[in-house]
């Protein structure tokens, strides 16, 4: 197993926690990984983005150009990375913030509509987890159960009243997922 | 210890805590900063000396006053703050006070950015302030080895008197990777025997800078290159992986050396014979071992984030034995394997 993930959106959407939420994950279970923000000037016209390698072997490159793996949650990373996932990657998308049609027809597509679902939980923030629970179920390089476990750990008691909903965001996210996941 | 997953940054600052720094100086400056945070978090809670200094001028002549004391005592900074601290260096090079300093490289020249760069090579390992000398120079490629070296650092600059830099670059320094800490070391209760400790009952030591007589100082320049001359003969550290039957090595440290692994990996399973060389010590440059690699590798690829300053090291270690390509992204750009695997094809086309 060998992931290139690029999470990409809006400052604030909680991109780069859901690429912390894989890591911690994946160090969780002895995988190998490495996790960069971009912390640039990119940065400055709102949008932030972060690339997790998650792999059975020691990490070399933690920077990729082809990612196996992008979560746009905006119309803006989905134009930009949209050209950029490897042939059969996996490629979410936050359907609610996105009017760009996808083109590519050689990959593996997600349309879910996040912040709508987020904020009918009654938590806007939730986009994210329930992003996350839809790569998950396309790509399962780490347990539903160990990212559960890691993420009341990481909001830990100062936050204990979001843990419910958090695992409740997450666990939509997968079931839409695997809702539309083709049989192989 | 645990492994945890760890910013560079941050993981450089309790590498150094853990080591028994006593006394952090240092200024913010991007993308070096969190280092500088966990120092003004950690030094205090734990009874120990940090400053946030009023520039990087001051940060260094405060290292240099700590030093003195026989006090283990850091800064870090990023490439412009590097620059404004040349003066300092050069002091303490000259004084022969131990120190370490990290150098987070960001894109240069000028104010420049606060992307990733290797762009300080040959400010660290040629030109670290006026005067004859070298400082030892330590490039890290990942967290873990961050942690390591750090450690390290403060070793070689007791052992030798000596100026150690750790560089890194801003992907380094902002990149999270699980890594494990060292256990706290105590403090050290004594002072060496040069150090400024206030003379009661002994006689008095001068620590210097200046000699105004020209034979005077020439002996100083002696007795430091002497110095220098065993470092360069036994502290060269490189790593190496698929050399033994390379006909193409790729060269590259720190972000630039892994980053050229992966690149390399995808070479191998294309069949072509290609290793990577990654020099862990800058100064002294591992010229033995890579000198030794041009017995049988037909050529050299080196690959950095700059214009080309390793590669001159390179060349000089290779003595014109072989051919030594270049390939290098400037600015802040930070290469990506496919574009080395790349510049690999050219090189390993030339092959005869």
């Amino acid at each position: 197993m060998h992931e290139e993930v690029i999470f990409a959106g809006f400052g604030g959407q909680g991109v780069l926690f859901a690429g912390q939420l894989l890591a911690y994950t994946a160090l969780a279970e002895d995988k190998h990984v490495t996790w960069i923000p971009s912390y640039g000037p990119e940065m400055r016209g709102g949008t932030a983005n972060c690339t997790v390698v998650v792999s059975d072997e020691p990490v070399g490159s933690p920077v990729t150009k082809y990612p196996s793996i992008v979560v746009a949650f905006n119309n803006p990373s989905l134009e930009k990375y949209e050209d950029e996932v490897k042939p059969d990657g996996l490629l979410v998308v936050n359907e609610s913030l996105v009017i760009h049609q996808v083109q590519r027809d050689d990959l593996d597509l997600v349309l879910v509509p996040a912040t709508a679902l987020a904020t009918e939980l009654g938590e806007t923030r939730m986009t994210n987890m329930i992003l996350f629970g839809a790569m998950l179920a396309h790509r399962p390089m780490v347990a539903l159960d160990t990212a559960e476990h890691v993420l009341l750990d990481k909001l830990g008691e100062r936050k204990a009243h979001l843990h419910e909903l958090n695992l409740m965001a997450l666990r939509k996210g997968m079931e839409l997922g695997l809702a539309q996941k083709t049989e192989a | 210890m645990p492994v945890e997953l760890m910013k560079g940054n941050t993981a450089l600052a309790e590498a150094a805590v853990r080591a028994g720094v006593e006394a952090f100086f240092g200024y913010p400056i991007t993308p070096q900063t969190e280092l500088l945070e966990h120092m003004s978090k950690r030094m205090p809670e734990l009874g120990r000396a940090f400053v946030q200094a009023e520039s990087e001028v001051a940060s260094i002549n405060m290292v240099y006053g700590a030093a003195c004391t026989g006090t283990r005592v850091m800064t870090s900074s990023s490439s412009p703050g590097i620059s404004l601290m040349q003066e300092g260096f050069s002091y303490i090079a000259c004084s022969e006070v131990p120190c370490v300093v990290v150098d987070v490289m960001r894109g240069g020249p000028g104010l420049g950015n606060i992307q990733p760069s290797q762009s300080d090579y040959f400010q660290v390992t040629r030109s670290a302030g006026h005067g004859d000398y070298h400082a030892i120079v330590l490039a890290p490629s990942s967290v873990q080895e961050a942690v390591d070296l750090m450690g390290d650092a403060f070793d070689l600059a007791d052992q030798y008197r000596h100026l150690v830099f750790v560089v890194a670059d801003g992907l380094l320094g902002q990149m999270m990777e699980p890594a494990e800490l060292p256990p706290m070391q105590p403090l050290r209760t004594e002072r060496p025997d040069w150090a400024l400790t206030g003379a009661n009952g002994r006689d008095p030591n001068i620590i210097t800078s200046l000699e105004l007589s020209a034979p005077a100082l020439e002996a100083v320049n002696d007795r430091l290159q002497a110095k220098l001359k065993v470092i360069r003969e036994t502290e060269q550290r490189s790593t190496e992986n698929m050399t033994k039957d390379a006909r193409l090595v790729v060269v590259g440290y720190g972000t630039a050396g892994r980053i050229a692994e992966t690149a390399v990996k995808q070479a191998r399973r294309e069949g072509m014979q290609v290793g990577l060389f990654r020099p862990i010590t800058l100064w002294p440059f591992p010229e033995q071992r890579l000198s030794a690699l041009t017995d049988h590798v037909e050529a050299l690829l080196v690959v950095e984030m700059n214009a080309g300053q390793m590669v001159e090291d390179v060349k000089l270690a290779a003595g014109g034995q072989i051919p030594v390509e270049f390939y290098g992204r400037t600015g802040g750009v930070v290469p990506v394997p496919e574009e080395i695997y790349d510049a690999i094809v050219e090189s390993y086309e030339k092959l005869a």
